[in-house]
């Protein structure tokens, strides 16, 4: 029998496992957005801190810390001193840039399993936004000149939405993909927004108000790119037999797998149109044991809302090419028929990298979303996507203990 | 020939790593380079093929034909060099000889602009040390 009450395939060992072999067991998001005033080490502390309240547990009970190293110089090892996390097991400042998440989760999976740590403590912080500077010009920095690589500065790459609007342009060309359909996206994760108090956008979004918005780097509006956030999000992983004795119900870590493709540069690779998602999404739902039709909510990485067609196809959910007709007839709204970013995501909500997507699977597997929450939650699936779609990780997650 | 200028767009400066392919830009010349072991051509500069690791990289003189593999308009100002073409062109072309690189598109309207349109390398001067190389459409 399978272990949750959906439709288990034939299960595919074909990824060295980490099938339940931890569980997360505290979740801290703090305030999002325009909040001034602290640094990103204050934010990590203050996530920290409400992530081991939510579990039930005390600093003095962590040996193992992971640190996301993001667009914040705080973000490294360092973070340990700081906080004043001492005698640990186990200590990283990890990056696959937008992938990472997927990357921590495995490794403390791991490191768990294997006895190298017991309670593991994962944090996201950064406060790029300051009182008096854009949101757009947060992360997008003119490049060094000398070399080939100042080549970029003259061509006039800065940052990362020219290289996901020359993707999401190939996609359009290539299956007659609209801006409308992209824009489906934008509005649906925007009504799962106005039931998040976390979230910074509250107000509703229409397609027309999509449409009308201004172009970022065409074919992208405004609203088909994320957010700027100031804030942190934490969370507490151990094994299955201590999850069991603490404070909230345990999310089993089911599945995981990263895929890098490294196509920079090669003519004869499409990486706009074929992303790693498809090996990575493979890897973690055979560990997992898990297929398509099992996934009840999804949790996918939207740096733009390109990012989340073009993983629905690489994943499997419809075919190369189809990514648009499928996402526009709503299913991925509130009552759709394939929930997705169910907290707003982070074109709505708040933009942590892929902590936020694991933050709010980690409360739709809890059953604890609240006004949002989805019915059926035996299977989250969360996606981390970085590099301009060059690097991937796949996360299942359930709050059924594996048999 | 395009009569585009660079205007006050940032412009490289050579290092040591890149000067022959900057000192070729100023006789009309696109080098890449190329591995002599396993035939794989490269840009930008690289201390290793990237296919099989071998050392010894040479610059050759490479077709200059590509097609475009995308293209975005930028409406965002990041540098202010831009800020009297705005929105301009940003594009990933693939050459003829099985690389991809960002460049600029240059002597055609941005609508017609499409995926897989065949382009052919030009020069922009850029100072007395390097020209910029960029396509247009052919």
């Amino acid at each position: 029998m399978p272990f949750w009450s959906g439709s288990r395939g034939p299960v595919m060992m074909t990824a060295v496992g980490v099938r339940g072999s931890a569980a997360i067991v505290g979740l801290g998001i703090t305030e999002m957005g325009k909040v001034y005033g602290k640094s990103a080490t204050g934010f990590a502390a203050d996530a920290i801190a409400l992530a081991l309240a939510d579990a039930g547990l005390t600093k003095a009970d962590v040996d193992g810390l992971l640190i996301h190293s993001n667009a914040s110089t705080e973000m490294n090892p360092m973070l340990q001193m700081s906080l004043g996390f001492t005698d640990l097991t186990l200590i990283n400042a990890m990056s696959a840039f937008g992938s990472t998440s997927g990357g921590m989760i495995h490794y403390a999976a791991a490191a768990i399993e294997a006895g190298q740590a017991e309670v593991v403590v994962l944090v996201y912080a950064d406060a790029p936004l300051k009182p008096a500077g854009s949101a757009g010009a947060s992360y997008a920095r003119p490049r060094g000149a000398t070399g080939m690589g100042g080549l970029y500065g003259t061509y006039g790459l800065f940052g990362a939405n020219h290289g996901y609007a020359m993707a999401a342009r190939r996609h359009m060309e290539l299956f007659g993909t609209t801006s409308e359909q992209f824009g489906a996206i934008a509005v649906a994760q925007r009504e799962w927004a106005l039931m998040n108090d976390k979230a910074q956008m509250r107000t509703p979004l229409t397609l027309e108000e999509h449409q009308d918005s201004r172009w970022i780097c065409e074919p992208l509006h405004l609203y088909d790119c994320c957010l700027v956030s100031n804030g942190a999000v934490a969370f507490v992983l151990t094994s299955p037999e201590r999850a069991r004795s603490l404070r909230q119900p345990p999310v089993y870590v089911l599945g995981v797998g990263q895929c890098a493709p490294g196509d920079s540069g090669r003519a004869d690779r499409d990486p706009a149109i074929h992303t790693g998602a498809t090996a990575s999404g493979r890897q973690a739902m055979g560990t997992a044991g898990v297929t398509l039709a099992d996934v009840d909510v999804l949790e996918l990485y939207d740096c733009y809302t390109y990012t989340v067609l073009v993983t629905l196809e690489d994943y499997g959910f419809c075919g190369k090419g189809e990514g648009g007709a499928f996402v526009e007839d709503g299913k991925l709204r509130p009552g759709g028929s394939l929930p997705c970013n169910t907290g707003g995501g982070q074109l709505s909500s708040f933009y942590m990298w892929g902590f936020t997507p694991l933050s709010e699977a980690v409360l739709q597997a809890r059953g604890t979303a609240g006004e949002r929450q989805v019915p059926k939650h035996d299977v989250v699936l969360v996606s981390g996507n970085g590099g301009i779609l060059n690097y991937h990780s796949t996360v299942v997650l359930s709050p059924c203990e594996p048999s | 020939m395009t009569d585009f200028s660079v205007g006050e767009r940032p412009i490289p400066e050579p290092d040591e790593a890149s000067r022959p392919f900057f000192d070729a830009t100023l006789r009309g010349e696109l080098l890449l380079q190329h591995c002599g072991a396993c035939g794989r051509w490269m840009w930008p500069a690289k201390v290793r093929c990237i296919e099989c690791l071998a050392d010894g990289l040479e610059w050759t003189p490479a077709s200059g034909r590509a097609t475009l593999y995308s293209y975005t308009l930028v409406h965002q100002l990041v540098h202010p060099g831009f800020k009297d073409e705005m929105p301009y062109n940003l594009a990933l072309v693939d050459l003829e000889e099985g690389v991809r690189t960002h460049s600029s598109i240059v002597g055609v309207a941005a609508d017609e602009l499409r995926v897989g349109m065949p382009l052919s390398v030009v020069f922009v001067p850029a100072s007395e040390h390097i020209a910029i190389p960029m396509f247009e459409p052919g």
